[in-house]
């Protein structure tokens, strides 16, 4: 019999203690994780969510009726909210496809970092119900979401930002 | 005199039933308020992938004999020409999606898409390109004609499934209740024949000929 240094009852016992601690620092946040120290973490863009970008989509009040994209900007590290943070919004809409201006355009952030958006109704494209929102203004690096709206029936979406200085 | 030739009722009924279910889900899906906002390459390249997953359903009936005049080779080269659509339909499809936007046609064929039935439209496509290949070099590539058979079905199932898996995760313009009715026909329709063709023919035949094994091998020609 060979002599095994990691045996599968130490690899259970550890993975066990691992899920334990996972759980502690979850949702009670008993033990601090690892992050907390180096603050809130800049969001990563997603797959795709550069897609169909026009660059510099005019400032609007709004691009239709009915629907509405909403979220919050933050700074990475102290999470303070980033006030006149330009953001830009599209979407394939009852107005249009994902490529068509009419369905552009760009808002700026309130003084609590929030953002809203009103424009047509989102309509499934590509096979997904979805939105892109862009950063792309240089202070921060640029970030592209793309949500995924749970049902094509839904009248609103979100997606937050949370900035890393460039 | 009778305006009925009731020897004619069963094939009119089985054509008359297939070609519902290959025509009732593409007739509501062009009634699916999504097409109004959508460009014209996108309508055609949708359509013709629903389309597509329509002929899917009729493809392993032509081969296996199950419609009237279906029947041997004449089945056969019925599967050729809809093999021929098929081929035409994914390049429709493909085509229609990259004019309608290039970025995400070019992120599914990349397998970066961050839609989850990209994978399967891309496995569908590439058993569809690897299937045309395998009939366009049948003589070239000097396969024994059980083992080309074996690879053609094995593809076929690939394409089936990997299909329909993709067409059930989208959410577009055809209606789900009569999607998902196409979609159980189409896998259906394919098991049931290649179970039939490759499992319970052979073993019918082989118990057929069973007892005249012998008499057939005395029989044969000694030349060949």
């Amino acid at each position: 019999m060979t002599y095994r240094p990691f045996s599968r009852r130490s690899f259970l016992a550890t993975t066990a203690g691992l899920a334990g601690t996972a759980l502690l620092s979850g949702p009670l946040g008993i033990v601090a994780p690892a992050a907390a120290a180096t603050g809130l973490a800049p969001t990563r863009s997603m797959r795709g969510g550069s897609n169909n970008y026009r660059p510099n989509a005019r400032l609007v009040d709004r691009l239709g009726s009915g629907f509405f994209v909403r979220g919050k900007v933050l700074r990475a590290g102290d999470g303070a909210p980033l006030k006149g943070v330009r953001i830009q919004i599209w979407a394939a809409t009852v107005l249009g496809g994902e490529p068509d201006p009419v369905n552009h355009g760009s808002v700026l952030t309130r003084g609590d970092g929030s953002f809203e958006l009103e424009m047509a109704q989102i309509v499934p494209n590509f096979g997904q119900p979805h939105a892109h929102l862009a950063y792309d203004d240089g202070a921060f690096q640029t970030v592209f979401l793309r949500p995924v709206m749970p049902s094509a029936r839904d009248k609103s979406v979100s997606a937050h930002f949370v900035l890393a200085s460039a | 005199m009778t305006l009925i030739d009731w020897r004619q009722v069963p094939a009119v009924l089985g054509w008359g039933g297939v070609a519902a279910v290959m025509i009732a889900p593409v007739v509501i899906a062009a009634f699916s308020p999504y097409l109004e906002s959508r460009s014209v390459p996108y309508i055609v390249g949708g359509f013709a992938g629903i389309v597509g997953l329509s002929l899917l359903f009729l493809q392993p009936l032509l081969p296996a004999g199950y419609l009237a005049g279906s029947k041997g080779p004449a089945g056969r080269r019925w599967h050729r020409w809809v093999g021929v659509v098929i081929i035409l339909a994914v390049a429709l499809h493909v085509g229609g999606l990259y004019v309608t936007s290039p970025p995400d046609t070019i992120d599914a064929l990349l397998l970066v898409s961050p839609t989850p039935f990209s994978v399967y439209g891309v496995t569908a496509m590439w058993g569809v390109v690897a299937t045309a290949i395998l009939v366009l070099f049948r003589r070239w590539l000097g396969q024994r004609y059980p083992v080309w058979r074996l690879i053609h079905n094995g593809l076929a199932a690939i394409v089936v499934v990997a299909t329909v898996i993709h067409a059930l995760q989208i959410e577009g313009a055809m209606e789900p209740g009569s999607k998902w009715m196409l979609c159980i026909a189409v896998v259906a329709a394919t098991g049931v024949a290649l179970l039939d063709l490759r499992l319970v023919r052979p073993i019918l035949n082989r118990r057929d000929r069973a007892p005249n094994r012998s008499a057939r091998a005395l029989s044969r020609p000694a030349s060949r």
